[in-house]
């Protein structure tokens, strides 16, 4: 068998060459040159043909772990050469963004890659064609604080993440009261199992801002906010449910404050923010944070309050709750009932903006499509 | 609740426009979410009886049915199967309409024809029963022929559907809704007295059947045992024996029908009758199935399990992951131990009242509102009674809930039924009235009214709460003190300030909110927003200036999403998530903003910038200790910006991010080398750090800054940009820019100090420009040149502008050169040549300094 080819060495010398490719272009002459149709390999398949039965069996058996072996050589190295060449072409494109020349059209590309090139390029220009558009949620929210600040009401924010205390615990929900039920609520991996939460509502802001407030003697009061926010409710969305979604908050604690105050704000609200034919009703509800509780209607935007579909005939849709702060709210952050009262009212973001522009499905504010966001 | 008018009259004589008394119950806070006019229409309906049913060959969901509607045998095909010969229907005959204009005709199905239509409860719309033929009970005397309004009493009636708020269980049944519209309406009311002493058993259907001597009393008959009066404060048993069961007189099973629920039998029936009139749930047990003809109410045992009336297998006695679950679950067992129900939320099967039931013990209870709603929380198991118990159910009311069963079981119970004598009734602490005082003064400081005294008791007197002046003390100015006594019906209403709080509500209701007076507050304090809301406005402005537009993306993003970001677990978890795959809070906004632009370029208009000012989250680097309450969650906001139009690249988001800076006027701030930024989902050749300067001047070129990293800038990488199927023209990655600003950090002017508020002079001479250029090693960035040349040209360096970049041979490897215009003036005469070259050569100095840089 002095003429069977060599297979370890025809093995090893295609292993040699293959560890020598760098480039895209040598794997790819080293893989005709091990593996083509006039690779030693290929030769010593075609040989096979003049050996007798036994002995072809046995040689091919061998040949054709060795083609499995380059193969598997190869393709490692093409992958690792392609790896490569990318991270090079990365470094190769380095920058250093300060160099940014201001003059449009006649900035000049400074890319390592170019280190050869006697000349300067310009860079694409970096002037918009067209002015973006806020979210419409963000517009509306603005309005929204703007109508209140005009009022004067300041603006106050506060977490996503809170604890129960925050969001159930001072605002008079019990833990196990079944007024949670009120509000589905998605609970974090923080701590013992459902202390901390993603807020419900913006509530919890009143917390944190009357708790601020008398944290040195009642130096904070009174209390006149809005507190606009995201807030999470564990519902599946639907044309007008989102599980995220925006509140807007108000509390007043002062001296002398009424629901009579409430009932006149949120009419001067709505007729500022809606418009002027637009006005607002209170009725009975119930709310663990305030007493007595409303919830406010206000006249139906899209038939101006004769009746139509959306209103259900009565000319009036509902916007949000609203009332006084209840005795334990006070109690719950320390302060004396009979010194000050307060209210406290919200309502959607989302939903203001739903009505104002008669959008049919809310699922479209976060769905990012460029033709909605430019709509408005 | 479903609340039909005619029912509500048996407490007081409403009248008038439906549609008014649904606008009252509105305005009382019972809110009608729908009213239904029922009954009508159905003036051609006849009683009809069943006399045969025969298949329908080649039929299997159809039956012939003959019936005999008085003047001899009418045949139809019918498709239910809930009936048999014999049994009593309504027919539409031929002809007839039913309500909603449904027009009977004469039809054939298979061959056989149909001369009318028996009809469900649905669509004679009495009900939403759609699942069987309306059966009338057979023993009321109706006869084929009949009209059949005449023989169900029924009259055109409408329903309310009234959404009754979580805190009043009085409201949650027909009698406490009477209650408020009466007391609004001015009308009496009353509940029926059940008259207790009326004739014995033995004359059925005359009242309630209470034995005489003779009989067994009800504690000779059975026992109840409460071990665990926490739990269960009040427990009462009746028995009633020589039960037959069967159905419901037609006028009971039509109201429970009309209130949502099917009929039953007339002990089920009975039972539920009580819980929609009065609130009181109620549960009868078949006497005999008791184990030892008796029950014992107590404390499940941890780990105990029950079956129950759904068939479901539940363990019970360990407290849930649930907050406040302590995990006590009341367990009513039969005089053996074995359970036979979970005490207020739901039967077991093994003693369920069934056809050959003869002797029914009637449970009437009071269980802990707190223990009823964890206990049903934790159970994923809400019915009618936990949904009433869990919010009060009142428990002086439980003899008037057990007398109406026993008189409405009695009606159809048989001739033999008897009502032991006696009432077992085991107590422990029950809440009674609450009492307290309420200043007339403080409701009108409440409500900006000018009530008086006697006005508020007149207003509270008509729905069941007692108000007695005890002082007039100031009365000239609203002062009167009253004494109020709040029956145990109304549970929402607490002791205290609290309550006076709550009465506050209930004067304002019945009152009437729409006549309350209202005003606008004034403060002398002004409304504003702060500094800080004030530049995020602007800073949305500015992105929109250069043409991005806003997003908002998703906060709850997958793993993938987390491992795109480039940060590591552990991750911000809900535990609860809506979708499984989507259970993490985003740790950066990459996913969604990229996301986005995917997106619209699906729809062919990913040509495209945007941005999202938002909470970015990250799990505490110090976990929270157990029960611990402050949220130790890092929550960041932060503005981002993905640039993705034609042509974009790094230098757009820079390009973004100078005006950004010159917007905030903020003076200097430096770039941070590209590997010094975190995460791996920034190009790592083509991004950097944005930093702030700190106040310690630099030495030299090449010196490090002490500074705060308040973001990033550059391009995303390309290897996440690639898998992500954004890909250009060419079949490689796209070009993608990209800003990231922390803006907490960013618009807190002490981290990065804006440029000095007070006005700088402006020089009235001329000024003059040197061209400087450098060879500057590739470490060195080109702002910290610069920021080199400002200092060193002090104050008569009027500008310092970055003209020129270039890259070759003639500069070297490793530098480019770099030339700067440097424009010079004083404020106070006209530089002349020797000041000029004094300061070019301080200049030069100083970026020569450290030996990174040579002039050119």
């Amino acid at each position: 068998m002095s003429d069977a080819p060599d297979i370890q060495a025809l093995v090893a010398d295609a292993e040699t060459a293959i560890a020598a490719a760098r480039t895209t272009e040598d794997i790819t002459r080293v893989t005709t040159q091990v593996a083509g149709k006039k690779s030693p390999l290929s030769e010593a398949h075609r040989s096979l043909g003049k050996l007798d039965p036994e002995a072809r069996k046995q040689l091919g058996q061998r040949l054709h772990e060795a083609r499995t072996t380059i193969d598997g050589l190869l393709d490692r190295r093409r992958a690792e050469i392609q790896l490569a060449e990318m991270q090079a072409s990365m470094r190769s494109d380095l920058l250093d963004l300060s160099e940014f020349v201001p003059a449009p059209a006649t900035a000049t590309a400074n890319s390592a890659a170019a280190a050869t090139a006697t000349t300067t390029t310009t860079v694409a220009t970096t002037a918009p064609s067209l002015r973006g558009h806020l979210h419409l949620v963000s517009q509306t929210r603005d309005e929204l604080e703007d109508v209140f600040v005009g009022m004067g009401f300041e603006v106050a924010e506060g977490p996503d993440i809170e604890t129960d205390w925050y969001n159930f615990g001072a605002l008079n929900i019990p833990p196990a009261h079944p007024a949670r039920g009120m509000w589905d609520t998605f609970y974090l991996n923080l701590g013992a199992p459902e202390t901390t939460l993603l807020r419900t509502h913006t509530s919890p802001v009143q917390i944190h801002l009357m708790e601020a407030a008398v944290a040195d003697g009642d130096a904070g009061l009174p209390i006149h906010a809005v507190m606009p926010g995201r807030c999470y409710r564990r519902d599946t969305p639907d044309a007008s449910h989102l599980p995220v979604f925006h509140q807007i908050e108000g509390l007043v604690v002062d001296k002398g404050i009424s629901f009579a105050d409430l009932a006149g704000t949120i009419e001067v609200f709505t007729s500022a923010y809606f418009g002027p034919d637009i006005h607002s009703r209170l009725r009975p509800a119930y709310f663990p944070f305030t007493e007595p509780s409303a919830e406010f209607e206000v006249t139906c935007t899209i038939c101006r309050g004769s009746g139509c579909r959306t209103c259900s005939q009565t000319g009036w849709i509902e916007l949000g709750g609203c009332g006084m702060v209840d005795p334990a709210v006070f109690d719950a952050v320390g302060i004396d009932n009979d010194q000050w009262t307060g209210y406290a009212f919200g309502f959607g973001i989302d939903r203001c903006a739903q009505m104002r522009h008669q959008i049919a499905d809310m699922r479209a504010l976060n769905e990012n499509d460029i033709r909605f966001l430019r709509q408005f | 609740m479903r609340v039909p008018l005619s029912w509500l009259r048996d407490f007081a004589p409403f009248a008038g426009d439906p549609a008014d008394l649904a606008a009252t119950l509105d305005d009382l806070g019972l809110v009608v979410e729908e009213t239904e006019r029922v009954g009508e229409g159905l003036e051609d309906v006849v009683v009809a009886r069943v006399e045969e049913i025969t298949p329908i060959a080649g039929a299997d969901k159809i039956r012939r049915v003959v019936v005999d509607a008085g003047d001899g045998p009418v045949e139809v095909v019918c498709g239910a199967w809930n009936f048999a010969v014999g049994d009593l229907v309504p027919l539409a005959p031929v002809g007839a309409v039913l309500p909603g204009g449904f027009a009977i005709g004469r039809r054939k199905m298979k061959g056989v024809a149909s001369n009318g239509m028996l009809c469900s409860g649905r669509e004679l719309q009495l009900s939403d029963d759609g699942q069987g033929i309306l059966v009338l009970n057979p023993g009321e005397g109706a006869r084929p022929g009949q009209p059949f309004t005449e023989a169900m009493g029924i009259e055109p009636d409408v329903v309310f559907d009234i959404a009754v708020e979580a805190n009043r269980p009085d409201a949650w049944s027909i009698a406490g809704v009477a209650r408020d519209l009466a007391a609004r309406l001015g009308l009496p009311f009353a509940i029926p007295e059940v008259d207790r002493s009326a004739a014995p058993g033995a004359a059925a259907g005359a009242g309630v059947g209470e034995s005489g001597p003779a009989g067994a009393s009800v504690e000779s008959l059975t026992s109840v045992r409460v071990e665990d009066l926490e739990l269960c404060p009040r427990f009462t048993a009746r028995v009633i024996t020589g039960v037959v069961v069967g159905p419901s007189p037609n006028w009971l099973a039509d109201r429970l029908r009309l209130a949502g629920m099917r009929a039953i039998n007339n002990v089920v029936d009975a039972s539920n009758y009580v819980m929609l009139e009065l609130g009181q749930p109620t549960h009868p047990y078949d006497l005999d199935l008791l184990g030892g003809g008796g029950l014992l109410i107590r404390r499940a045992a941890a780990g105990e399990t029950i079956t129950t009336l759904d068939g479901v297998t539940r363990e019970l006695g360990r407290p849930g992951p649930g907050l406040g679950d302590t995990g006590e679950d009341c367990l009513i067992c039969d005089a053996e131990g074995t359970p036979v129900g979970i005490g207020g939320i739901m039967g077991g099967a093994s003693s369920e009242i069934g056809s050959g039931t003869t002797r029914v013990l009637l449970e009437t209870a009071y269980f802990d509102p707190m223990a009823i709603a964890r206990t049903s929380k934790r159970l994923a198991l809400r019915t009618e009674a936990s949904a009433r118990y869990e919010r009060g159910c009142d428990p002086a009311g439980i003899d008037r809930a057990a007398d109406r069963f026993c008189q409405l079981l009695a009606l159809t119970a048989g001739r033999d039924a008897v009502v032991a004598p006696g009432t077992i009734d085991v107590r422990g602490d029950v809440p009674g009235p609450v009492e307290l005082t309420v200043r007339t003064a403080r409701v009108n400081e409440l409500l900006g009214t000018g009530f008086i005294a006697s006005e508020i008791t007149s207003l509270l007197g008509p729905i069941g709460i007692a108000a007695v002046e005890v002082s007039s003390d100031g009365e000239a100015d609203g002062g009167g003190v009253l004494a109020v006594t709040v029956p145990t019906f109304r549970p929402d209403i607490r002791p205290a300030a609290m309550g006076e709080a709550d009465i506050t509500e209930e004067v304002a209701r019945t009152y009437g909110y729409a006549r309350l007076p209202r005003r606008m507050p004034a403060w002398p304090q002004p409304g504003r927003l702060t500094a800080y809301q004030r530049d995020r406005r602007s800073l949305k402005e500015m992105l929109c200036g250069f043409g991005a537009s806003e997003a908002w993306t998703t906060t709850f993003v997958s793993e993938f999403d987390q491992t795109m970001s480039g940060v590591a677990p552990p991750y911000i978890e809900v535990t609860n998530p809506l979708v499984e795959a989507e259970r993490f809070l985003r740790t950066s906004m990459v996913p969604g903003l990229v996301r986005a632009v995917i997106y619209n370029t699906e729809r062919r208009q990913g040509d495209l910038r945007l941005f999202e000012v938002g909470t970015v989250f990250h799990y505490p680097a110090t976990p929270p200790l157990a029960g611990g309450d402050a949220p130790a969650a890092e929550m960041s906001e932060r503005l981002c910006a993905v640039f993705c139009a034609v042509g974009d690249d790094a230098w757009t988001a820079v390009g973004a991010w100078r005006a950004v800076a010159e917007g905030l006027a903020i003076g200097d701030w430096d770039m941070a080398p590209a590997a010094g930024t975190p995460g791996a989902v920034l190009h790592g050749y083509r991004s950097a750090g944005l930093v702030s300067v700190g106040s310690t001047p630099p030495g030299g070129v090449g010196s490090a800054t002490g500074a705060t990293q308040f973001g990033v800038v550059g391009e995303l990488d390309p290897f996440i940009v690639g898998s992500l199927g954004l890909l250009g023209r060419d079949g490689r990655p796209r070009r993608v820019g990209w800003l990231d600003l922390d803006i907490g950090v960013l618009l807190d002017r002490h981290q990065v100090p804006r440029r000095p508020e007070l006005a700088q002079p402006i020089s009235r001479f001329p000024s003059s420009d040197i061209d400087l250029a450098f060879a500057v090693d590739d470490d060195v960035s080109a702002i910290t040149v610069e920021r080199v040349l400002r200092r060193a040209g002090g104050e008569e360096l009027e500008s310092v502008e970055l003209f020129d970049v270039f890259r070759g041979d003639v500069v070297g490897d490793g530098r480019r050169s770099l030339a700067y215009r440097l424009r010079f003036c004083s404020l106070d005469h006209t530089l002349n040549d020797a000041e000029l070259a004094e300061l070019r050569n301080r200049c030069i100095a100083a970026v020569e300094t450290g030996g990174k840089a040579t002039l050119r």
